[in-house]
């Protein structure tokens, strides 16, 4: 097992390696210059030609690439051309906040999603199956944008149950240690500050969430309905046992295994996700400084950020594959 | 009847007391500003955006100032200053008592260090030891675009509170450039310790201090209590930036009100905005101009004025500021706003006229459009603050030139590209939208950055006039103001006659705020002032 796990995690190096490569040349094939979007409507010429150089644009691409791998190889990101801040410290800001709130669209997702697949699996051609799948595909369709909007309108306009944006508000106090806001004040004791930080993550959270609480609904779904139709939960069932035992001890762990790999992969949807959820509810993550500097061709954060998420991306991927070993003892991780 | 005296005198004394109750400042509160975006840094001489430079106008401050509302220079953190019979040594005289947040004292040697880190080669002297200025970490934009390093020669601390600098050039907007921001003094004792970390550590003499910076969520100031000026504020304990990205939001979060202002509303927001009896409208005309041009390197755009003049009444620009502007704007009649000294009201502006303007194209040699073939319309793919939208903008235009048989293709790239490419002047561009935001109030900084393609070819309108040229020229090198205007006037004259460019319309600022929000003012530059705004409870 801890072999496995090793290689795996060699064999990050050539996968982020590509990634690096493609990501490089993707940029520079992309037309747009930085240096022009810095000085905007008032570039001049020697102002251009004075960034330019001092950002190393003016050189070769693989004597550009070159220098960014060999700050890399010493684990240095480089600095972010707009505000001239070690990308990784940028990333360290900016990440708690987007793993805060994706992990918990993730629980979301994945409790009400697990419940409802049951339910519905268990419950096939049942009017609480056909609302419950209506309501996975009306998840799926809706646009997350739309989506904020209304549950802003909602909760926090009409009914006042609820913040409308951000991550804490202005008159709470909260000493920033780890920069994931439930666990500092948790760390702190800090309670009006934990209350006020879950208040404002639900709203996006449960946005977010929608998507993938709906495939993983309709996975668990499918999964079960397979499942169920299994000779041994027949032979379980002749032996008397009783619907929960049997749904949840036989079948569910059987069926949880692609639900699983959905759910690995959802992490990857989610993080995409997060751009829009946190762009409609200022939540000061990842997902909108990478949007930015798509836009302002912030070759550094967008060549350091996304080979961060290339690394979160495989490592989560292998997390899920040692589940399946723990799921299912007959999966050797081999 | 003495009752009923006595009553009136009663009641007008009770109003009386209650407005100036209600008009003098009340201390303290917290503001919440709600913006777009974050701020890039703190250093005013490396920033470029208007996020940054809206945080940095509470933190730092300018030798000249800006007046309120306008771009009046008024005394800064110089009382006053002399300038020489040539023109080119300008004399500061620095007001005393003042510190920086840090608790070191503003003196001369500040300046010729605030100002002088910005020069390429450091012509400075020091009053005494002074400091060893670190190398520039990279360009200071500001300064490089402004071609400060051709006009200042030296900076000299004479006494510990005169500062001279010595210009190598006759330069009549030189004063107001030092009203701008990246001329800010702030606290070398402060950039010394970390140079590096100065632009998220600020340290100015502003009527706010900064405390605290999460990214991409807020900017916490709080009040600078030894502030010199004791007229006025600041009034209001902390003042928070927020950042919300999307509009819609911002003005929710207004309604709601947990911001105070909100930046940059949607145009269709404003009407709600109206209606709410918790809020009002700040507004200002923007220092700023949105234009079509002509790609003046190539014919027949060159030297065909009656083709020029053709599409300039062929456009119908009052239909697109009610429009597209949403009535957020007016029609543009010169090239520099009607705020702006040196503006000439004497133009009566390009009408709408599709029949004048197939006049002119016969003129031209083009009657009915026939001979021109297909011409590009090169559209802004977003969203600036003189134009809203760039494409809705060129569809628009595409039709009116349609109507006197001119057909033109819109063309549009992403924001880098097409700024890059525009500057190129290339074969496949006809005509070109693009704007301008002042920077310092001077007409220069419109009529010679935008149009005097004789004195750089990084002037975006390569509009070649000998005539032209000499007025920027002069305009520069005139020092006397009442001069300096007739000049601007003669100038606007001769665009007007010339046509190289169509004005189409200037935008107009509203930023909605709470009623309980007193005395904020925007102002056309942009910067946003918390010093006299204070919360009526």
């Amino acid at each position: 097992m801890l072999a496995y796990i090793l290689r795996r995690i060699l064999i990050l190096i050539p996968t982020l390696l590509g990634v690096s490569i493609i990501v490089f040349l993707m940029l520079h094939v992309t037309p747009g210059d930085p240096a022009e979007l810095l000085l905007g409507e008032r570039a001049t010429d020697e102002a251009l030609a004075e960034i330019r150089e001092h950002l190393g644009l003016n050189k070769p691409l693989y004597v550009q690439y070159g220098m960014f791998l060999k700050r890399l190889m010493k684990g240095d990101l480089g600095e972010t051309i707009w505000t001239r801040q070690k990308v990784w410290v940028e990333v360290k800001q900016r990440f708690p906040a987007t793993i805060e709130l994706a992990v918990c669209a993730l629980c979301i997702a994945c409790f009400f999603g697990i419940i409802l697949g049951i339910i519905s699996a268990t419950r096939q051609y049942s009017l609480f199956d056909y609302i419950s799948m209506l309501g996975a595909l009306a998840g799926v369709s809706m646009p997350i944008f739309w989506l904020g909007l209304v549950f802003m309108l909602i909760f926090s306009l009409n009914l006042g149950w609820l913040p409308l944006s951000g991550r804490l508000s202005i008159d709470v106090d909260l000493e920033i240690i780890t920069n994931f806001y439930i666990l500092d004040a948790i760390i702190t004791r800090n309670w009006i500050a934990l209350k006020d930080a879950l208040w404002h993550i639900i709203m996006p959270a449960v946005t977010l969430s929608t998507i993938p609480m709906a495939i993983v609904a309709r996975m668990t779904r499918s999964a079960m309905l397979e499942v169920l139709r299994q000779d041994y939960i027949k032979t379980a069932k002749a032996k008397g046992l009783s619907q929960f035992k049997v749904v949840f001890k036989h079948a569910l762990r059987n069926a949880l295994i692609p639900v699983v790999t959905t759910i690995g992969l959802q992490f990857g949807v989610t993080l995409g996700g997060a751009i829009l959820t946190e762009t409609i509810f200022a939540w000061p993550g990842v997902g909108k400084w990478m949007y930015d500097a798509v836009m302002q061709r912030d070759y550094m954060v967008i060549q350091g950020g996304t080979l961060f998420i290339a690394t979160l991306f495989v490592l989560i991927n292998l997390c899920v594959d040692v589940l399946y070993a723990i799921i299912n003892p007959r999966i050797s991780v081999n | 009847m003495a009752k009923k005296i006595m009553l009136l005198f009663i009641i007008t004394t009770l109003v009386f007391t209650g407005a100036a109750l209600a008009a003098s400042p009340k201390m303290g509160g917290t503001l919440v500003f709600g913006r777009g975006g974050d701020s890039v840094g703190l250093d005013p001489a490396y920033e470029t955006d208007g996020n940054s430079f809206l945080v940095c106008d509470n933190i730092y401050e300018a030798l000249v100032f800006y007046a309120d509302e306008s771009t009046a220079l008024e005394p800064g953190l110089a009382e006053s200053w002399d300038i020489s019979a040539d023109g080119k040594t300008y004399t500061f005289h620095l007001r005393k008592g003042v510190q920086f947040h840090d608790g070191t004292p503003f003196n001369a040697n500040a300046v010729v260090f605030s100002i002088g880190r910005m020069m390429k080669e450091r012509n400075v002297k020091f009053l005494g030891k002074g400091w060893d200025i670190p190398d520039q970490e990279r360009p200071p934009e500001y300064w490089v675009s402004m071609e400060m390093d051709d006009t200042v020669g030296s900076i000299e601390a004479v006494d510990e509170y005169t500062v001279v600098f010595n210009l190598k050039r006759v330069e009549a907007p030189f004063l107001a450039n030092m009203g701008m921001d990246f001329a800010d003094i702030i606290s070398p004792t402060a950039f010394m310790k970390n140079p590096k970390e100065f632009l998220r550590n600020p340290v100015g003499t502003g009527p706010y201090k900064f405390v605290q910076w999460i990214k991409d969520d807020r900017i916490v100031l709080e009040k600078n209590k030894n502030y010199w000026d004791k007229q006025g504020g600041p009034y209001l304990d902390k003042v928070v930036f927020r950042s919300i990205p999307e509009n819609s939001v911002r003005f929710l979060e207004l309604k709601t009100g947990n911001i105070h202002i909100c930046q940059f509303p949607n145009p269709a927001d404003i009407d709600l905005a109206r209606k709410d009896p918790n809020l009002k409208l700040p507004t200002q005309p923007g220092m700023n101009i949105g234009y079509l041009s002509f790609n003046h390197t190539k014919e027949p755009w060159k030297s065909n004025v009656n083709l020029r003049k053709a599409i300039a009444h062929a456009i119908n620009r009052k239909a697109i500021v009610d429009n597209i502007y949403q009535g957020m704007g007016e029609v543009a009649k010169n090239p520099i706003p009607p705020t702006m000294w040196g503006y000439n009201t004497s133009i009566p502006g390009y009408t709408y006229d599709p029949e004048l303007a197939k006049e002119y194209l016969a003129k031209a040699g083009f009657p009915e459009g026939k001979g021109l073939g297909e011409i590009t319309l090169w559209s802004m793919p977003v969203p600036r603050p003189y134009n809203p939208e760039g494409q809705k903008i060129g569809v628009a235009m595409a039709a009116d030139l349609k109507k006197i048989g001119i057909t033109a293709r819109i063309v549009s790239y992403d924001w880098g590209t097409y700024l890059k490419r525009q500057r190129e002047q290339p074969e496949d561009m006809d005509l070109f939208q693009l704007g301008w935001t002042g920077d310092n109030g001077d007409p220069d900084n419109f009529l010679a950055v935008l149009f005097d393609g004789l004195a750089s070819s990084s002037v975006r309108t390569q509009w070649h006039n000998e005539a032209y040229h000499t007025y920027m020229l002069k305009g520069k090198q005139t020092v006397d103001q009442a001069k300096r205007t007739k000049i601007y006037e003669d100038a606007l004259q001769l665009i007007y006659d010339e046509c190289p460019v169509i004005p189409v319309a200037h935008s107009t600022v509203i930023w909605p705020s709470q009623k309980k929000v007193m005395n904020f003012k925007l102002h056309p530059t942009g910067s946003v002032r918390m010093k006299n705004v204070w919360l009526d409870k």
